[in-house]
């Protein structure tokens, strides 16, 4: 056991508010319906899936640090509250050092389009409200705040890979001793800008929105839990065959599975999709695609794959589950949790 | 395996052999030293963009180095990369070239950046308002826009194996990602790793200061009691970081120790810092307790130092907190002034300032200033000075609360 316990789970998604919807909706297996989002200067729309608005409104979305904030840091407080408040985690201890650590690629791309066009009309008259929320940490600051945490909080950026490497960053901490608890969380918001540019690349693309969050601590020595397991090394790759390459170094660092193991991959049946499904054909248990179901929302679906693999053990369905994430332009990497079984 | 995998009981002690370092004042270790030494500013009218709209028209430009360093890129490729990478490049290129590492062993690199390509970014965005059915080029802007494929592309020009990961922690990113990189290299994870920041200087960030009033209109004066904003700059800083005992079986030169890094949030507000540094103090106090150095110890303190108002009343006041009865002695400086705030650069850029006055033993002077204010109770160089250094302090404070101290020891 590697002494790393996912104590909370939290997410945000087109399913809804909370792992609960994106657990149905990954059992469910039915692609949630895509709406249209208008395309500034042209007539047919983008086709996105969208995070619903939530139902009652959060309280934490009338903070003074959040009142002017992007959807980002909405989706972001949203997961990460329900992973640091879900009752397997307990209360939180009196001075608690807790570690945060925010996964994204766009980051506050809504704000910085703004600001930009902004910019482009008359630089004199940008919003001076606007820029903050442009700058990539701005979410992780807006967390910090509201858990009034001082301890480290850093803000990784890159493809799906920047999710597993916030997860060892946090496990490193906690082996560690820098922190007694941290918080990993992938986000990301929806906006026209990143889903013209996902369909430069694959027209199947479906752009989506939100979060997913990972609460760890150190396991209490003989407690029964999800654990994480092992995560690969980050395997970088910038053309395809290497893309090929680094999808089979990242399969041979991990188990090769059993009848009563869940793999959740990152393909979505695109052609882009060959090199990861190729390594992944002799998997002999189940499997989900939730990239095929929610939308594609980059380290936020990173997020949400290691939270539905949590998830499924919690749940007791399998014996362990393995994270495939072979990202969209640098790393190729693999997760997986498991169960402690206690004594 | 990233996890779980090597953690040494007992830590490492880390070393740098290599530093890179790209700058307005200039491409390279000894370009920089002189004319740190030599007390130069690189701030100068912006040409990179218009700014005729703009409150501040002056900022630290690099020029850029006529060619590439040696890639083992396509030329294709190369033609492609933004400012941000080549910035990257040319000092990635320098601080390798020094260590003399091959290609055996991987490389975990680790960067700071806050703006990446948002050169490419800025243009995509142009084009996709302007022209929105027109896509030519917009798919090559997409993806060298991104950080993390400047990540990439520097560590396949540069022919190095390993992973890439990119921290963007506003002005801390470049400091962090040294820290983040000490610590994989401290307890065993990594051999070797290349870590620091870069920046470029564009339009969208420009205009963000401006517009916050943060630039200076005059001349960027950090700590003096008439400072009115700072002077944004670009560049890129590098560092090589080995285990002692690599860089000594190596018979590698050791440039300095990294022997302490803290790191903390200061949740006052986005954009502003509490009043009484308390999370500088703590990110200080923080490094020092892994250094197990104390204040007195600490012979030159390279400020945050932006020339704001807010930050450096508030960085004094931590300065003076933590020197306690020292500070008077507290030897301290901020570079920004000359190179300018080279924003995810900055963190690093300051760390090989601080290699430069440990294997030098000099400081670098505080520039443009005439009164200093009264909350500096510490000794703020006026005048390039040689002095005897065996400690330094980096320190690194960012938008959202991202704070950073780096402690350097000289190699001797």
């Amino acid at each position: 056991m590697s002494g790393i316990r996912v104590s909370g789970l939290g997410a945000v998604s087109p399913a809804g508010w909370g792992v609960a919807p994106l657990w149905t909706a990954l059992k469910t297996g039915t692609p949630l319906p895509c709406a249209p989002l208008p395309r500034p200067g042209l007539e047919r729309p983008l086709s996105i899936r969208a995070v619903p608005s939530p139902n009652p409104r959060p309280a934490f979305l009338g903070h003074p640090r959040v009142r002017r904030s992007a959807s980002i840091t909405h989706h972001l407080l949203g997961a990460a509250l329900e992973a640091i408040n879900d009752p397997s985690a307990g209360p939180r201890r009196d001075g608690e050092r807790l570690g945060l650590i925010v996964c994204v690629m766009s980051g506050c791309v809504t704000y910085s389009r703004r600001f930009f066009e902004e910019v482009l009309e008359n630089p004199a008259t940008a919003s001076p409200l606007l820029f903050p929320e442009t700058v990539f940490n701005a979410p992780a600051s807006h967390l910090a705040a509201l858990l009034n945490s001082t301890a480290e909080a850093l803000t990784v950026v890159g493809d799906e890979s920047a999710f597993p490497t916030g997860l060892a960053t946090a496990a490193h901490w906690l082996q560690d001793g820098m922190v007694d608890a941290c918080l990993v969380v992938g986000a990301e918001e929806m906006d026209w800008l990143i889903a013209d540019a996902m369909r430069l690349f694959d027209r199947g693309r479906i752009h989506a929105g939100g979060a997913g969050a990972l609460y760890l601590r150190r396991a209490e020595a003989g407690s029964r839990g999800v654990e994480l397991a092992a995560i690969t090394d980050l395997h970088r790759f910038a053309t395809r065959t290497g893309r090929r390459r680094a999808a089979r170094r990242m399969r041979t660092e991990l188990p090769a599975g059993s009848a009563s193991e869940l793999l959740l991959l990152g393909t979505q049946g695109l052609p882009v999709d060959a090199e990861e499904a190729d390594v992944w054909l002799d998997w002999p248990g189940a499997r989900m695609e939730p990239r095929s179901i929610l939308g594609d929302a980059l380290p936020a679906s990173a997020a949400w794959h290691c939270v539905a693999a949590c998830e499924a053990l919690r749940r007791g369905a399998f014996t362990g589950a393995t994270v495939s994430l072979v990202g969209t332009n640098q790393q190729a990497v693999g997760v997986s949790f498991t169960v402690s079984p206690g004594s | 395996m990233l996890f779980p995998g090597p953690n040494e009981s007992e830590p490492r002690r880390v070393v740098v052999t290599g530093a890179g370092i790209l700058t307005g004042l200039g491409h390279g270790w000894a370009i920089n030293a002189a004319r740190l030494r030599a007390g130069d500013s690189a701030v100068r009218p912006v040409t990179l963009f218009d700014v005729s709209a703009q409150r501040a028209k002056r900022a630290a430009e690099v020029d850029l180095p006529a060619e590439l360093p040696p890639s083992r890129l396509s030329p294709k490729r190369q033609q492609r990369l933004d400012r941000g990478t080549r910035l990257l490049m040319a000092a990635g290129h320098e601080a390798l070239r020094q260590t003399g590492w091959r290609g055996e062993a991987p490389v975990a690199t680790v960067l700071g950046t806050t703006c990446g390509g948002m050169v490419l970014g800025e243009e995509y965005l142009t084009q996709a308002l302007r022209a929105p059915g027109h896509w030519r080029g917009q798919a090559t802007r997409t993806l060298y826009y991104q950080a993390q494929r400047q990540g990439v592309d520097f560590g396949d020009a540069a022919g190095i194996e390993g992973s890439v990961t990119v921290l963007s922690n506003a002005c801390a990113s470049g400091a962090n990602a040294i820290g983040q990189a000490f610590e994989l290299v401290r307890h065993g994870r990594a051999e070797r790793a290349l870590a620091g920041g870069y920046d470029a200087l564009c339009q969208l960030v420009f205009s963000g200061f401006d517009s916050l009033q943060a630039l200076s209109t005059t001349t960027c004066r950090p700590f003096d009691a008439a400072r009115d904003g700072l002077a944004l700059g670009e560049g890129a800083g590098l560092l090589a970081l080995e285990s002692e005992v690599s860089a000594r079986r190596r018979g590698a030169t050791i440039l300095g120790e990294i022997a302490g890094y803290g790191a903390t949030t200061d949740i006052h507000h986005l954009t502003q810092p509490h009043p009484e540094g308390a999370a500088a103090l703590a990110a200080m106090r923080k490094a020092c307790a892994q250094a197990r150095v104390t204040p007195e110890q600490v012979g030159y303190v390279n400020a945050h130092g932006t020339g704001t108002p807010h930050n450096d009343s508030s960085e004094a006041r931590a300065l003076v907190d933590f020197a306690g009865n020292a500070a008077d002695r507290l030897q301290v400086s901020s570079t920004k002034g000359g190179l300018g705030h080279l924003l995810g650069a900055a963190g690093a850029v300051e760390a090989v300032v601080c290699l430069m006055v440990l294997t030098g033993q000099w400081l670098p002077p505080q520039l443009q200033l005439a009164q200093p204010d009264p909350l500096c109770r510490f000794r703020l160089i006026r005048e390039p000075t040689d002095a005897a250094v065996d400690v330094a302090l980096s320190n690194s404070f960012g938008f959202g609360g991202a704070n950073a101290t780096l402690v350097l020891r000289r190699w001797a």
